[in-house]
């Protein structure tokens, strides 16, 4: 059964043709062409796929794509403006806040989401909230260092 | 597979009793999209009730008794300000689920259909006396929650019928709840014992009305009466604890598996629910 749905991406709308089968991730990815999400587990252990729909975050792997008529989603593609990489990406490099880099898209969706409803975090907040994000690479401090410092730089801005 | 998002009660009641192969009802999907893709289920019919508005919505209060929607997620649970101080022990049992990406999605009517017997939301709703109303083609029917589960995946729930709310009983001066549960790790894991309590006192600190409920101690959450009943009538002294204690690890008929042994959980139950009980005793006393 194909499903006929609608609904915006980074602001944008968009229109996809998708099975009933079908995730928002896979919907993403191989309707969309957006492949900055990325696949992990596939079972929303990981957080690596995970994007914002309407201002929650959610795994994309564990959403059907037909769910999503008029809801509106957030994904990795939609956080630098243009050129300018947004506070968090900027402090992910600046702290070498990735390796490998294949979590990364999820945790930063996942970290703008926190910064959104918390401007200034305790370590402890940042920790319990990217606890569903993985990452093999990093030991996740150097993760917990550059959130910590873009909401501080973010709040003086 | 079909997919189809009713907006009332009667059309999601219609889809289930009009399909012949196997329909699942989508709440938050958080188990039903990990069964499928593990081909645990292949449903022919997918209902998502996440239109209903009922199903959606939380109302009443304290005094005159919740409503919660069985697709109302843990992190809009967690939200509630008046709920997390009427009922803050029914919260933590579903606030504890997942990470915030589960958060956002998973709801107590998919944890309790899931029909696991270490299902986090579950045991503070048994001990806070909580029924469900489930959805079929003869109406709305009121069971306890406690009834629902009947086996590992097993629910006493039929084919064409759904949990639509949960209701909870009016919030009685001096009471209050807790859920406490113990995981190998401090995040992401599965109870390996959780205990909810719900009791009442008499303002002054004596214990008139207590239940106990645990989960992943026995193929199913359990209501333990005779825990409830050591409770009555104390203020929760030292020996009365211990009596908790001994009950807990009597109700105790739990698995063996690689995340704790029998001696470990059934120790355990013990441990847990005494510190249930406790959080629930100094709440209760502080109202």
């Amino acid at each position: 059964m194909k499903h006929h749905i609608s609904f915006t991406v980074n602001g944008d709308p968009v229109e996809a043709l998708c099975d009933t089968e079908q995730t928002l991730l896979d919907v993403l990815r191989d309707e969309l062409d957006m492949t900055g999400t990325k696949e992990g587990c596939g079972t929303g252990d990981c957080g690596t796929c995970s994007v914002i729909v309407d201002n929650r975050v959610v795994c994309a792997c564990l959403i059907l794509g037909c769910e999503m008529n008029g809801r509106s989603v957030e994904t990795i593609e939609g956080m630098a403006d243009g050129d300018k990489l947004h506070p968090l990406q900027q402090k992910f490099l600046e702290h070498a806040a990735l390796q490998c880099g294949i979590c990364t898209p999820g945790i930063l969706v996942a970290a703008k989401n926190l910064l959104e409803r918390n401007s200034d975090p305790t370590e402890t907040e940042v920790r319990y909230w990217l606890a569903g994000n993985l990452c093999r690479c990093t030991g996740y401090d150097k993760i917990v260092r550059a959130v910590m410092d873009a909401a501080a730089e973010m709040r003086g801005a | 597979m079909r997919y189809e998002a009713p907006v009332s009660l009667d059309e999601a009641v219609h889809l289930l009793a009009a399909e012949k192969g196997v329909a699942k009802i989508l709440a938050g999907g958080t188990d039903l999209l990990v069964q499928m893709k593990a081909d645990l289920i292949e449903p022919d019919l997918i209902v998502d009730i996440k239109g209903i508005l009922d199903a959606r919505t939380i109302s009443g209060t304290g005094a005159s008794g919740y409503c919660i929607g069985a697709a109302v997620t843990g992190a809009e649970m967690n939200e509630h300000a008046t709920l997390r101080n009427d009922w803050p022990g029914i919260v933590e049992g579903a606030a504890v689920i997942g990470s915030t990406q589960i958060q956002s999605r998973c709801t107590m009517g998919g944890n309790l259909c899931n029909g696991s017997p270490a299902a986090d939301s579950i045991p503070a709703l048994i001990a806070a006396g909580a029924t469900a109303s489930v959805a079929g083609p003869s109406g709305l029917r009121e069971i306890p929650v406690r009834d629902i589960i009947v086996g590992p995946r097993q629910l006493a729930i039929a084919k064409d019928e759904f949990i639509a709310t949960f209701q909870l009983p009016p919030r009685r001066a001096h009471s209050a709840d807790a859920y406490l549960r113990f995981t190998p790790r401090t995040e992401m894991d599965i109870a390996i014992v959780g205990a909810g309590v719900n009791l009442e006192t008499d303002g002054k600190g004596q214990i008139t009305a207590a239940s106990v409920a645990i989960g992943a101690i026995a193929p199913t959450p359990v209501l333990v009466e005779a825990a409830g009943k050591v409770l009555i009538g104390t203020s929760l002294d030292t020996d009365t604890l211990e009596a908790l204690d001994a009950a807990a690890r009597a109700a105790c008929n739990p698995i063996n598996d690689k995340r704790g042994t029998v001696e470990y959980r059934t120790k355990v139950a013990g441990v847990i629910a005494r510190r249930a009980a406790e959080t629930a005793y100094q709440r209760a006393r502080s109202k």
